[in-house]
C-alpha cells in the first residue's frame, strides 16, 4: 500500500533513467536530506555534529568507495584506509604548496591521487584474484603508511610525521564552526553518493557487476576486463580519499599516518560487511552501525553497571557485547542491514494486506 | 555516577528548602581511559594509579580545599577517533565543563591539538606528545609536562657518557638506535643525530616495524656492527622481544638503555631471564614504599575503594606513572584556587593558569609524600615542559631499582630546538606567539 508502484508510469526517457524511479524513494531520500541539512543542524549540539554525525558522514564515504570495489565490482580490499591516507595527505600538500588553492578543488585532487594509487595497487587484480589479490592489497595499506612516514616532504618535514589541516575557506566564508563543517561534509557526501549510486547503474557499473558475477563470461561478452577493473580501483579509491581528506579536514584536525592503519580498513570491511555489501544504502547503515554502536555501548554500559564491577570489566564487557551483535546481526541478515530495509518495503508494499 | 546523583538529589533539597545554601562544589575530570586493546596494560594501570590518587584527596582532605573532585571514564580503545569522541562527550559535563584532558596516546594528543584552544580545556601529555608544545608562547593550552622526547634523548646520552666516564670519551663509539618505526621513533632522530655531531659517536638507526615481535633481521645488523650501547625505542610487545632477541644475540642487557615506554614490569616481566640487567629512564618510579602509595593503600584500598582489580600492582611503574599524573592534575588545580578562589569550581581557563604556573618544589614533595618519586616540577608561560629530569631504574629480575639520581637534560639543545620548530608551526597556522612578559 505505501510503497505501491501501480500507476507511476513512465512517459519519458528522462523519468525512466532517474536515479530513484519510485516516487516514494525520491521523497523519502528527499525529506531524508533536508532532514540533515536543514533540522539537524538547528536542534543537534555540538557534542552531535563534531563527535557523532560528521564521522558517520566521513565513514559512509569510505564504505561507499570500498562497496564499489569490493560489493560491485567483486575486488577484495584490505587498503581503504591507507587510499584514505593518500587523501588527506594529497589535499593537505596541495592546500600547502598551492597559493589559493580552493578547498572543494583540493579535496578533489587529493582523491585523484588517491585514485592514481589505487589503479597502481590495482594492477595485480588483472592477474590475481579473491583472497590473493586481498594480500596483494594488504601491501598497499603498509607500503602507503610506511611510505607517508618516510618521506618527509608529505608531512612537510614535521619532525613527528603528522599534518594538520589548514583553515577551510570557501568563497571567502570560513568554515570553521561545528555546524559549517557539518554542512560541508553532509554536501560532499550526498552528491557524492548520489553519484555512486547513479553510477552503479550506468554501463559502467553494470560492466563492473558482470565482472564480479563471473569475469570469464563479462570477457566473452565483451567487457574489457583491464579497463574494467582499473576503474573500480580508480573510483573506489577517489571515494576513499575524499573521505580521507574530509577526515582530515572535518573531522580530525590533525591526522599522522598511523591513524590510517589496518585495523580502519577492516572497520571500513565491517562497515560494508555489516550494511549490506553492494548497495549504497547498507554503507550508510553500516557506518552508522559500526562508528555509533561501541560509543552508544560505552555510554549505556557503565550507566547500568557502572558502581558494581570493575570499569576494566565494563570495557571489555563493551567490546564482547559488539562481537556478540555483530555475530547476531549476520545470522540474522546475512545480506546486512541494507536487506533487511528491502525486505521492508516489500512488505509495505502489500500493507495491510498481505498474502 | 554516584557523585553526580548525590549532587543531583543535593541541589532538589537545596531547592525545596528555598535556602541560599550552596552546593558542596565539585571539580569535573574526564578520564580518556583505555582499559582494552593492545595497551590496556599501561592504559589500566596509569588511569587506575590516576583515579586512586583522586579518590584519596577526596577521602583523605576531602577534595581540594574542600572542592569534591569527580570524574568520569570513557574508552577510547586507543583509537584516535573514538577519543575525539570523547573528548567532546566529557567536554561539558559537570559544572564547570572538563578542566583538563590527558588521552595518554599521541595520535589522540594530535587529534585535539586545535580544538583545546577553541574550547578552552588544557591538554596535558606527560612524557609523550607533540615535544615543541613545551613552547607556552604558541601552544598555551597544551602542557608536555615534566619532559619530552627530545629531553630524554639527551638523558640517554648523557647517561651513556656516565657509564662511560665523560662525554669526551663518548668519541668513536657505536650506538644503535633500535627504534618502534612510527612517528613516535622517528622522534628521538634529529636529538640524536645532533648530538652525535657533538660528541662524536657513530649513530646507526635500526627500524623495527609495528608491532615488533619480529626482529631478527635488526639484531643479525646489531651483532655485524658490533655497537657499545642499544637504545631501545620501544613500545608494547616491541620491547620483550628486543630483550629476548638480545639474549639471543648475545648482547649484554647492561648495554641495553630504554626509553619510559619501555621500561615498565609489562616490558621486563614476558622477558623473564632475558630482562635483567636491562635499564630504562623513567619520570617515575616504581615502589610502593613512597608515602604518598601509602596514603593510597591506608585511605582507598584499605575502604575496598581502590580501582585497580590486582592489587600487586600498586606501585608498579604505570601505576604510579598514573599516580604522578592524578598529583600534577591535584596540584595546578590547587594552584589555580589560589588565584582564582578557594572552595569553587574552576573552568578550564582557569586550571589552565594553573598548570602554567605550577612550582613543585623538593618542600612541596615532601609534604605530599612523594621526595624522589617525581622530580621538581616549575612551569611558566614560556617553559611547558617545567623539568626535565628522569632517573634510570635497574631491572634485576624481579623488580626496577633505580640507579641514578635525577639526569637534567641538555636544555640549551633542547629549547633551541623546540622554539625552532614551536615557530615553524606558528608560521604555518598563521599564530602570533604570546608575549610572555605580559603574563603573570
Amino acid at each position: 500500500m505505501l510503497y505501491r508502484e501501480a500507476g507511476q508510469f513512465k512517459a519519458s526517457y528522462e523519468a525512466d533513467q532517474q536515479i530513484f524511479p519510485i516516487l516514494q524513494d525520491r521523497v523519502g531520500v528527499l525529506l531524508l536530506i533536508g532532514f540533515f541539512a536543514l533540522v539537524v543542524p538547528l536542534i543537534a549540539d555540538q557534542y552531535w555534529l563534531k563527535a557523532i554525525l560528521i564521522p558517520v558522514l566521513i565513514f559512509s564515504l569510505a564504505a561507499i568507495g570500498l562497496n564499489i570495489l569490493t560489493g560491485y565490482a567483486g575486488q577484495l580490499s584490505l587498503g581503504s584506509a591507507a587510499f584514505m591516507a593518500v587523501g588527506a595527505f594529497g589535499a593537505y600538500n596541495f592546500m600547502l604548496r598551492i597559493d589559493g588553492m580552493p578547498f572543494l578543488v583540493a579535496i578533489l585532487l587529493g582523491g585523484l591521487c588517491a585514485a592514481l594509487v589505487g589503479v597502481m595497487f590495482g594492477l595485480p587484480s588483472l592477474r590475481i584474484k579473491g583472497f590473493y589479490l586481498a594480500v596483494a592489497t594488504l601491501a598497499a595499506q603498509f607500503f602507503i603508511v610506511w611510505a607517508l612516514v618516510k618521506i618527509e616532504w608529505f608531512s612537510n618535514y614535521s619532525s613527528s610525521g603528522v599534518i594538520t589541516a589548514q583553515e577551510i575557506e570557501i568563497l571567502g566564508y570560513a568554515f570553521d564552526g561545528p555546524v559549517s563543517k557539518y554542512l560541508l561534509t553532509l554536501f560532499v557526501v550526498v552528491v557524492m553518493a548520489l553519484l555512486a549510486k547513479n553510477m552503479v547503474r550506468s554501463t559502467t557499473g553494470r560492466a563492473w557487476m558482470a565482472v564480479r558475477d563471473m569475469d570469464v563470461a563479462a570477457e566473452v561478452i565483451g567487457i574489457r576486463l583491464m579497463r574494467t577493473k582499473l576503474t573500480a580501483f580508480a573510483v573506489s579509491s577517489f571515494y576513499c580519499g575524499v573521505a580521507g581528506a574530509l577526515y582530515a579536514y572535518t573531522y580530525i584536525g590533525t591526522v599522522e599516518p598511523e591513524g590510517f592503519n589496518l585495523d580502519l580498513s577492516f572497520r571500513i570491511l565491517f562497515m560494508i560487511i555489516i550494511g549490506g555489501v553492494g548497495s549504497i544504502m547498507g554503507s550508510f547503515l553500516g557506518a552508522a552501525f559500526i562508528v555509533l554502536l561501541p560509543i552508544a555501548l560505552d555510554v549505556f554500559v557503565p550507566m547500568f553497571l557502572g558502581d558494581l564491577v570493575s570499569s576494566s570489566f565494563v570495557s571489555n564487557l563493551q567490546l564482547i557485547v559488539f562481537g556478540g551483535l555483530i555475530v547476531f546481526f549476520l545470522i540474522v541478515e546475512p545480506h546486512g542491514l541494507a536487506r533487511l530495509w528491502q525486505i521492508g518495503k516489500e512488505k509495505l508494499r502489500l500493507w495491510p494486506f498481505p498474502h | 555516577m554516584k557523585l553526580k546523583k548525590t549532587v543531583i538529589l543535593g541541589a532538589a533539597i537545596a531547592g525545596l528548602l528555598g535556602s541560599s545554601m550552596a552546593v558542596a562544589a565539585e571539580q569535573f575530570i574526564g578520564l580518556p581511559s583505555y582499559r582494552v586493546g593492545p595497551y590496556a596494560a599501561g592504559g589500566s594501570g596509569i588511569f587506575g594509579g590516576w583515579i586512586d590518587y583522586m579518590q584519596m584527596i577526596n577521602e583523605r582532605d576531602g577534595g581540594i580545599n574542600g572542592v569534591k573532585l569527580a570524574w568520569e571514564e570513557c574508552e577510547t580503545e586507543y583509537n584516535n577517533a573514538r577519543g575525539v569522541e570523547c573528548y567532546e562527550r566529557l567536554k561539558s559535563k559537570g559544572e564547570t565543563g572538563n578542566s583538563v584532558f590527558q588521552p595518554l596516546s599521541t595520535g589522540i594528543t594530535y587529534s585535539v591539538l586545535d580544538k583545546v584552544a577553541k574550547d578552552q580545556i588544557p591538554l596535558v601529555t606527560m612524557g609523550y606528545g607533540r615535544t615543541d608544545a613545551a613552547d607556552g608562547r604558541v601552544f598555551p593550552y597544551v602542557f608536555p609536562l615534566i619532559t619530552t622526547y627530545w629531553s630524554q634523548a639527551t638523558t640517554m646520552v648523557k647517561y651513556i657518557a656516565n657509564k662511560e666516564g665523560g662525554t669526551d670519551k663518548l668519541k668513536g663509539k657505536k650506538i644503535a638506535l633500535l627504534y618502534h618505526d612510527s612517528a613516535y621513533g622517528k622522534e628521538s632522530h634529529a636529538v640524536l643525530e645532533k648530538m652525535a655531531e657533538r660528541y662524536g659517536y657513530e649513530l646507526t638507526k635500526l627500524a623495527v616495524a609495528h608491532p615488533g615481535n619480529e626482529q631478527q633481521s635488526q639484531w643479525l645488523q646489531i651483532r655485524q656492527l658490533r655497537p657499545d650501547w642499544v637504545i631501545l625505542w620501544g613500545w608494547g610487545v616491541m620491547n620483550p622481544t628486543a630483550l629476548k632477541s638480545a639474549a639471543k644475540t648475545g648482547f649484554s642487557r647492561e648495554k641495553m638503555v630504554g626509553v619510559w615506554w619501555s621500561g615498565a614490569e609489562e616490558d621486563t616481566v614476558p622477558a623473564g631471564s632475558a630482562a635483567k640487567g636491562f635499564t630504562a629512564a623513567g619520570y617515575n618510579v616504581a615502589g610502593a614504599d613512597y608515602p604518598v602509595i601509602k596514603d593510597i593503600e591506608t585511605n582507598v584500598y584499605a575502604k575496598g575503594k581502590g580501582n585497580m582489580e590486582d592489587k600487586s600492582r600498586v606501585g608498579s611503574v604505570y601505576y604510579n606513572r598514573g599516580v604522578v599524573h592524578g598529583l600534577i592534575t591535584v596540584e595546578a588545580i590547587r594552584k589555580a584556587q589560589e588565584k582564582f578562589g578557594k572552595g569553587k569550581a574552576l573552568t578550564g581557563e582557569q586550571v589552565r593558569w594553573g598548570f602554567e604556573n605550577l612550582d613543585i618544589d623538593d618542600k612541596r614533595l615532601a609534604e605530599m609524600g612523594a621526595t624522589g618519586f617525581l622530580p621538581p616540577l616549575k612551569t611558566s608561560c614560556m617553559d611547558h615542559e617545567g623539568s626535565g629530569k628522569v632517573k634510570y631504574q635497574q631491572w634485576d629480575g624481579s623488580k626496577w631499582n633505580v640507579v641514578t639520581d635525577w639526569i637534567d637534560a641538555d636544555k640549551e639543545l633542547v629549547r633551541g630546538m623546540i622554539e625552532e620548530s614551536a615557530a615553524a608551526y606558528a608560521k604555518e597556522k598563521g599564530i602570533t606567539p604570546r608575549d610572555c612578559s605580559k603574563e603573570m
